[in-house]
């Protein structure tokens, strides 16, 4: 599996993309580090510009890749080499070159303005999120063929977790205002990786109350230790969870 | 050495092949003919394992294949058209399944030599005419001295003196007991290295025999009139 991983990365690092992002994450943390008077401000900043791009360019370059590999994967299938094997160095290659270059990208500069234990959780935050993405990105690809509606759907659930679920929740919390919705804020919270992402980050920088409804009312319950570990698990779940029904798909299928 | 036993597969609605069953031994060369998409391909994609069948079995040695993958070491297969990351140079590919085949005994690189494609190591697999595809995926199904070859449609895209190479070499390995599986429309070239003809219509095995036993079956000399004749007849 290692030798298949080893092609996968080369293949990534020849096409530059995950060059130019990383170069990108360095750039955008360099100027809000510098912008802002605080670095906790500026991992504020940082938060909500990651939590838009990281899914973004995760799922399209993780959906483009897939589609680009087929020929790479249709030469190893005919060899003695298991499916879910050759699936799995396709996931793994993909989503650790992205959250190599978003360690790069984020964490030096925090190194070098020295960020607090807030800057660890964003990078954990970014980490998971890639490989959430990858794994939303490799299941949108194996449910069609066609490149253009792979991207499509990859696109859609991109729009679908970072605009349209906050909407969504936004609009049951003014239409149920009148009820308690404690729990059922949690539960919605809980249907979304990148809200659940950006609670971890917000928890941790007290400045959950300006942050919209969802946030504001997960610190109030799971402001603890026991919170994170339960978000940072649901996050897993949400990587996994996608992972295994696409290697099913795709270990199920003609080539 | 193969056994496929009502063998099923359908895409969507059509069904590609109909309870197929077949056997093939070792040290024969056999043709697989038929019209077109009547599943000659899919038979040798679901031998490797690359479609999935319905239903059915293949056996190797007596040993069910399906959803394993092991076993995959013992089979060279020549696509009919091959598909290469466009990003690689040759020397990467060839180099890429060699390390993935590490375990393999016995490295043959005779096509390789004869097709001069070291000449052209360095250029991307993207760049490369139909035909040098087809000697690159010729080399690599020869490489590690399978037991069976799955070649489809093997000469298609091939000049007439790289043709004639890899024909030799299909004669060559045959002597040394290997089963070769061809597909092909060519007639004579079925009638040069074939010993046998399995005609596959409808996803069915319409019949499987000898080239002589064919002939005299037909009462014609030529090999193309001969089956055109079988396959007319019913």
């Amino acid at each position: 599996m290692n030798k298949i991983i080893k092609y996968v990365f080369y293949d990534i690092i020849r096409n530059k993309i995950v060059l130019a992002y990383t170069l990108f994450l360095l750039l955008l943390s360099f100027g809000l580090f510098n912008l802002g008077g605080s670095p906790d401000k500026a991992i504020l900043s940082l938060l909500n510009l990651v939590l838009l791009t990281v899914p973004l360019i995760s799922i399209v370059f993780a959906t483009t890749h897939f589609y680009n590999s087929y020929e790479f994967m249709e030469l190893l299938v005919a060899q003695p080499i298991n499916r879910k094997k050759i699936f799995m160095s396709e996931y793994l290659g993909v989503a650790c070159s992205l959250s190599g270059a978003f360690i790069l990208g984020v964490g030096v500069p925090m190194l070098i303005f020295g960020a607090s234990i807030t800057g660890l959780y964003l990078l954990l935050t970014g980490v998971f999120i890639t490989f959430i993405f990858v794994a939303l990105a490799f299941l949108a690809s194996v449910i069609t063929r066609d490149k253009a509606k792979g991207i499509g759907i990859a696109l859609l659930l991109w729009f679908y977790f970072a605009l349209i679920y906050d909407g969504i929740v936004l609009i049951i919390l003014y239409a149920f205002a009148d009820y308690p919705l404690e729990s059922a804020t949690l539960a919605m919270t809980a249907l979304n990786p990148v809200d659940l992402g950006r609670i971890i980050v917000l928890l941790n920088l007290d400045v959950s109350a300006l942050m919209g409804y969802t946030g504001a009312l997960y610190k109030s319950i799971l402001g603890s230790l026991w919170g994170i570990g339960l978000a940072f698990g649901l996050m897993l779940v949400w990587a996994v969870v996608p992972l295994a029904s696409s290697g099913r798909i795709f270990s199920k299928r003609d080539l | 050495m193969i056994t496929i036993e009502n063998l099923r597969k359908s895409y969507g609605k059509l069904q590609v092949l109909k309870d197929l069953n077949v056997s093939f031994g070792p040290g024969k060369v056999v043709s697989v003919i038929g019209p077109n998409g009547a599943g000659k391909t899919t038979m040798g994609k679901c031998i490797l394992g690359m479609v999935l069948p319905d239903g059915g079995d293949i056996k190797l040695d007596g040993q069910s294949v399906l959803g394993k993958h092991a076993y995959r070491s013992q089979i060279g297969y020549m696509p009919q058209i091959g598909r290469y990351p466009e990003n690689m140079k040759i020397r990467q590919v060839i180099e890429m399944i060699r390390d993935i085949r590490k375990d393999a005994k016995e490295v043959d690189e005779e096509l390789i030599g004869l097709y001069n494609l070291k000449s052209m190591y360095d250029k991307r697999m993207g760049a490369l005419s139909g035909g040098t595809k087809q000697k690159v995926s010729a080399a690599l199904a020869f490489m590690f001295n399978p037991r069976i070859l799955i070649l489809d449609e093997p000469t298609a895209g091939l000049d007439p003196i790289a043709a004639e190479i890899l024909k030799s070499k299909i004669l060559k390995e045959k002597k040394r007991g290997k089963l070769i599986l061809i597909t092909s429309h060519i007639m004579s070239e079925i009638e040069e290295v074939a010993d046998e003809v399995m005609c596959l219509m409808d996803g069915q095995l319409k019949f499987h025999e000898t080239i002589a036993g064919i002939k005299a079956q037909a009462n014609e000399e030529r090999l193309g009139r001969a089956i055109a004749k079988i396959m007319e007849e019913d």
